[in-house]
Order: structure tokens, then C-alpha cells, then sequence
């Protein structure tokens, strides 16, 4: 496995006291990090409650250093109309969450659950060591579709997948 | 200014060009081994050493003899408690309840290994747990310590919380009961007066690249009087440093640890006090700027350059990703697989999520009052930015105890 991208492909010019601890991550990773898409929240914890078109879900744990959390608002169409993000973490983590919300935007509840961290991996090029942070993703994926199918009353169906 | 700005000087400073002007001679001219007795190479070389152990020696308070030089901290500590438990153990090699060792759990790795290794030696070490205030005091030596005491090893200052120990009250304990006292002074020699007979050490370890001097040297201070304090050497060979530490002398280091050392005596006072009103700058305001965050440690009882500041709902390497523009340490290290935070943080009590939350920024007597209001303006901006993308800081703000929360941790 090829664990990093260096930006620019510049990786074999640069050299070695001019590497950043930055320049560990790749183009696609930092984007994300400086420019996060779709961060914000439905409504607060309460509000959240009684909303059934929203799924959340809240992974992680703060003494790991990494808290995530995805809320989906389910169209009528039974796709995902709109995704948000919030996540406490470092910045592969954030990255991660952000790209998840793209992607899960327009899909169907079944396509939403195929997203796979390893896609994460490949698309954010993430080092072995952020790999977790991948997997915290998918996790929060599935928690946020697992909440929508028991506010709708589909938990045996969220149990088939 | 220079980007990214240096605050990360508690891991190493640069190198003074007085220092290195003083060592470049001895690369290329002066070049002999102090070890050749029978030519002018090596007398030329044996003085420039002389010169640089009396200039290290008046730092400290100490005898030129008392200095023995190493490669630096890690080699120090290595050689005085290795050193000195082997030499002071009740019992020989291969056989259990050797002595006991006194030391603490927020030691450098450097203290800590070595003290890991006598116990499965043999002897019997007890680490001590700091106060919620990052010290070590007296009183908590003394309380652990037993008959067969043989070695007290505590750091002068902590690397990641700049907090200062009870080490001169500690060594007058030691002296009382017959106990040697180590201390890793590596952050605090050079920085702070220091006087081996006021301050009542025995061994006393410290490094070049921590003053302004150069990586790869450093010194051990062994006291030869009341009491004389021997060690068992960890390098042997060809009987270097009276067969404490074999090896060529490391001349070019030496000369340039000297001359830092020279520095230091003349300038510690200003440059302490140059470090001191910046790095209360940079605590007050951002602790004015930003609400929960906390300086950890004790808030007098600290070095002047080193500040650890935790920023309550904001992980400590996504911060740092956020200031790319200053390069500092974080008390996180979810760069390693273990995703531990800060065992030094963890044992002064800090909860986990505000361990993870921390920032060492150290100062040098070359930070500048422009560099350190650069930073205020980065951090404010990057932990109120992070904030703003924090679940937990929301939770804060609706009033949730994030502490009550069952948390699925991986």
C-alpha cells in the first residue's frame, strides 16, 4: 500500500528538513480539513429527539481523542436530502466526516450503507495510523441510519442489513 | 518573521553562532585527540576541553572534575541510574531485592526505561504520582521512602509542564539518609542558577541542545565530595572521562556546550526574564480570549519558557494542523496506534479529554513579542474555528455533562 500522497507530487524534490508535518497528508485531506462541507447540526439534542426525518449518530469517545458525529435528514424519497457533520478530532478525522457527508448525499438508505471506510482510505489517502479514523466514519454512518429506522419503526430492517 | 515560528524549544533550540564559532576551529584546525598525550594535536584539543569543563563546571557550582561528558540526556540518565544502582546494589546481579529506587511517573522516557529495566533486574522501583499540580515535593519522597533506599531520581524541571520540583529539599532528604539523588536537569541547566553544593545533588544530568548549544553532547555531573558518588560504567573502553565513559571525546560538542554554557552564566537573568513576560503574555491573553482553557501545572513553581495550555472541546492535533504556522508539541499523540494521550498530562490527574486538548509552546531568548502575538491571533482563531466544528462543544452549551455520557470508545 502506497500510505501517502505527497501534495504536488513534489516528494522526491522536497527535501527533508523542508517536510512539514503537513506535507504527511495528502491534497485531498487538507482540503477537506481547511474547507469542511456540510458542518453544523438539525436542531440541538432536544429538538433532535422528536425529529424522526433525522438520523443521528454519535461515535467515538473523547478519551480516544475522537468524537463524531453525522446526522442525516431523510427525504420523503426515503434518499438522504441533506447530511451534517460535527466532529471533535484530529485533522484526518474532520477530513473524514466531511467527505462522508458528501457522499452520502442523494443515496438511498442500501447505498449509504455500502460506503466503505477503505473508499475513505483511498480517497483521502489516509496514512496507516489515521486509518481509524476512516472506520469512526463508517461507524457513524451506520449509527445515524441505525437512529432513523428506530425513530421510523424499521429496526427489524436496519437488523437485516 | 520566519514561518513557521519556533515554539517548540523545549525539544531543542538553535544552535547560539557564538557557540558554533567556537566549535568550527575544531573541526578542521585543532583536530587532534585529547587522548594523544605525546603531540601538540592532542595538548591543543585537551585544552580546549579543559576550558569548556571549567566553563560548565562555574555554571553549576561544581568542580571541573565533577563533569563528565556523554552524548546528551538520554546517555546521562542511562549512565547515572543504571550507573549508580548497579554500583550501590545491596545484592549482585541475578539475584532479587537488590534496593529500591525512588523516581516519578511523569519522568522523561529517558529516566523512565532505564528505571523499567533495573526492575526487571532485580531491583524494586516506586514511581510517584505527582500532585494535580504537576510537583514532586519532599514530603511524598519521604513518604516512600524504606531501608534498602538506594537511588532518588527526579527530573529538576518536567519537559511537557516546565513545573519545578522540590529537587534541592529533596537531596537534603537524600543526604540525611545516605540515599544518592539523581536528577534529570535537562531543561532547567542553563536556564535556571543552579549551585550543586546549595542545591545538595549528587548526579546531575543534563544536554547541550537544551541551551543554545549544539545535539550530541552533554554532561553529567558526579559529585567527588561529601559524599563521593561512583558509578559503574555503561560504555567501556579506552578508559575516557577516568573510565566513566569510554570514547573519543566528542571535542567540536564539548567546546561548543562550553562556550553555551559561558553564555548562559552571563545572560540567564536576561534572558529569563525576556521569556518569563512573554510567555505571561501569551497565557493571560489566551486565557482572557478563550474560555475553558487552563494552564497546567503549578502557576508559579514553572520554567520560564514552557507553557501547556489545554483548550477545553479542541483536540490537540487537529489544533495543530490549524497552525501550521507555528511549530509547537501537542500533549495528544494520536499518531501512534495507542492513542494515548499524554502519560505525563494522565498523571497529574487532567481528564482524558483535556489531555487531549493540550499545547506545549516553548519559548527561547530569541522569540520575539511580534511572534508571540502572531501566535495568540493563530491559536485564538483556530481554537474558536475548531469549536465551531466540536460536538462536544455543543453539548457543552445545551448543558450536557459530557463526562456522564457512555461513550462507545473503540
Amino acid at each position: 500500500m502506497n500510505p501517502v500522497r505527497e501534495p504536488g507530487g513534489e516528494s522526491k524534490q522536497t527535501p527533508a528538513h523542508r517536510k512539514s508535518f503537513q506535507m504527511a497528508y495528502s491534497k485531498q485531506l487538507i482540503e477537506h480539513y481547511e474547507n469542511p462541507r456540510n458542518v453544523g447540526t438539525f436542531g440541538t439534542t432536544k429538538e433532535l429527539k422528536e425529529r424522526k426525518d433525522v438520523g443521528v449518530g454519535i461515535v467515538g469517545a473523547p478519551e480516544c481523542g475522537d468524537v463524531m458525529q453525522l446526522q442525516l435528514q431523510i427525504g420523503a424519497d426515503g434518499k438522504v436530502a441533506d447530511a451534517k457533520f460535527k466532529t471533535f478530532g484530529c485533522g484526518s478525522a474532520i477530513a473524514c466526516s466531511s467527505l462522508a457527508t458528501e457522499w452520502l448525499k442523494g443515496r438511498t438508505m442500501e447505498d449509504a450503507m455500502k460506503i466503505k471506510n477503505t473508499d475513505m482510505v483511498e480517497e483521502l489517502a489516509l496514512p496507516p495510523v489515521k486509518i481509524h479514523c476512516s472506520v469512526l466514519a463508517e461507524d457513524a454512518i451506520r449509527a445515524a441510519i441505525k437512529d432513523y429506522n428506530e425513530k421510523n419503526g424499521k429496526a427489524e430492517e436496519a437488523h437485516a442489513h | 518573521m520566519k514561518f513557521p515560528i519556533y515554539f517548540d524549544n523545549a525539544a531543542t533550540t538553535a544552535c547560539d553562532k557564538r557557540a558554533l564559532d567556537a566549535m568550527l576551529p575544531y573541526f578542521t584546525e585543532t583536530f587532534g585527540n585529547p587522548g594523544s598525550r605525546n603531540h601538540a594535536y592532542g595538548w591543543e584539543s585537551e585544552a580546549a576541553v579543559d576550558q569548556a569543563r571549567q566553563s560548565i563546571a562555574k555554571l553549576i557550582g561544581a568542580q571541573p572534575k565533577e563533569i563528565i561528558f556523554t552524548s546528551g540526556s538520554t546517555e546521562g540518565n542511562n549512565l547515572a541510574i543504571k550507573g549508580a544502582a548497579t554500583m550501590y546494589a545491596k545484592k549482585g546481579a541475578g539475584e532479587k531485592g537488590r534496593g529500591h529506587i525512588i523516581a516519578a511517573m511523569h519522568e522523561h522516557k529517558a529516566t523512565l526505561d532505564p528505571c523499567k529495566r533495573l526492575a526487571k533486574d532485580g531491583f524494586d522501583v516506586t514511581f510517584l504520582e505527582p500532585r494535580a499540580d504537576g510537583l514532586i515535593t519532599k514530603d511524598m519522597v519521604e513518604g516512600a521512602m524504606r531501608d534498602d533506599t538506594i537511588l532518588v531520581s527526579i527530573m529538576w524541571a518536567n519537559n511537557e509542564l516546565g513545573t519545578i520540583n522540590e529537587v534541592p529539599e529533596i537531596g537534603k532528604l537524600c543526604h540525611d539518609r545516605g540515599v544518592v539523588l539523581h536528577t534529570d536537569a535537562t531543561q532547567w541547566v542553563g536556564k535556571m542558577p543552579t549551585d550543586v553544593e546549595r542545591d545538595n545533588i549528587d548526579l546531575m544530568t543534563f544536554s547541550g541542545h537544551k541551551m543554545y548549544g549544539p545535539k550530541g553532547v552533554g554532561a553529567i555531573y558526579v559529585r567527588r565530595r561529601r559524599p563521593r558518588i561512583r558509578l559503574t560504567a555503561q560504555i567501556e573502553g579506552g578508559g575516557q572521562e577516568r573510565g566513566i565513559r569510554s570514547g573519543t571525546l566528542n571535542v567540536t560538542g564539548i567546546v561548543g556546550l562550553g562556550k553555551a554554557a559561558e553564555l548562559a552564566y552571563e545572560e540567564m537573568e536576561k534572558d529569563q526574564q525576556h521569556t518569563l513576560k512573554l510567555r505571561k503574555k501569551l497565557e493571560d491573553t489566551l486565557q482572557e480570549k478563550l474560555e475553558h482553557t487552563q494552564v497546567n501545572g503549578h502557576a508559579d513553581r514553572r520554567l520560564p519558557h514552557i507553557t501547556n495550555i489545554s483548550f477545553g472541546f479542541v483536540e490537540g492535533e487537529g489544533l495543530m494542523m490549524a497552525i501550521k504556522d507555528i511549530a509547537c508539541s501537542s500533549g495528544s499523540a494520536c499518531t501512534s496506534a495507542s492513542l494515548e494521550p499524554s502519560y505525563v498530562l494522565k498523571a497529574l490527574g487532567i481528564g482524558d479529554d483535556l489531555a487531549h486538548s493540550s499545547l506545549r509552546l516553548s519559548l527561547s531568548k530569541w522569540t520575539t513579542e511580534e511572534e508571540v502575538d502572531f501566535a495568540i491571533e493563530k491559536i485564538t482563531w483556530a481554537v474558536n474555528h475548531l469549536r465551531n466544528l466540536s460536538p462536544l462543544y455543543d453539548m457543552f452549551k445545551e448543558g450536557i455533562d459530557i463526562s456522564k455520557i457512555e461513550w462507545q470508545s473503540h
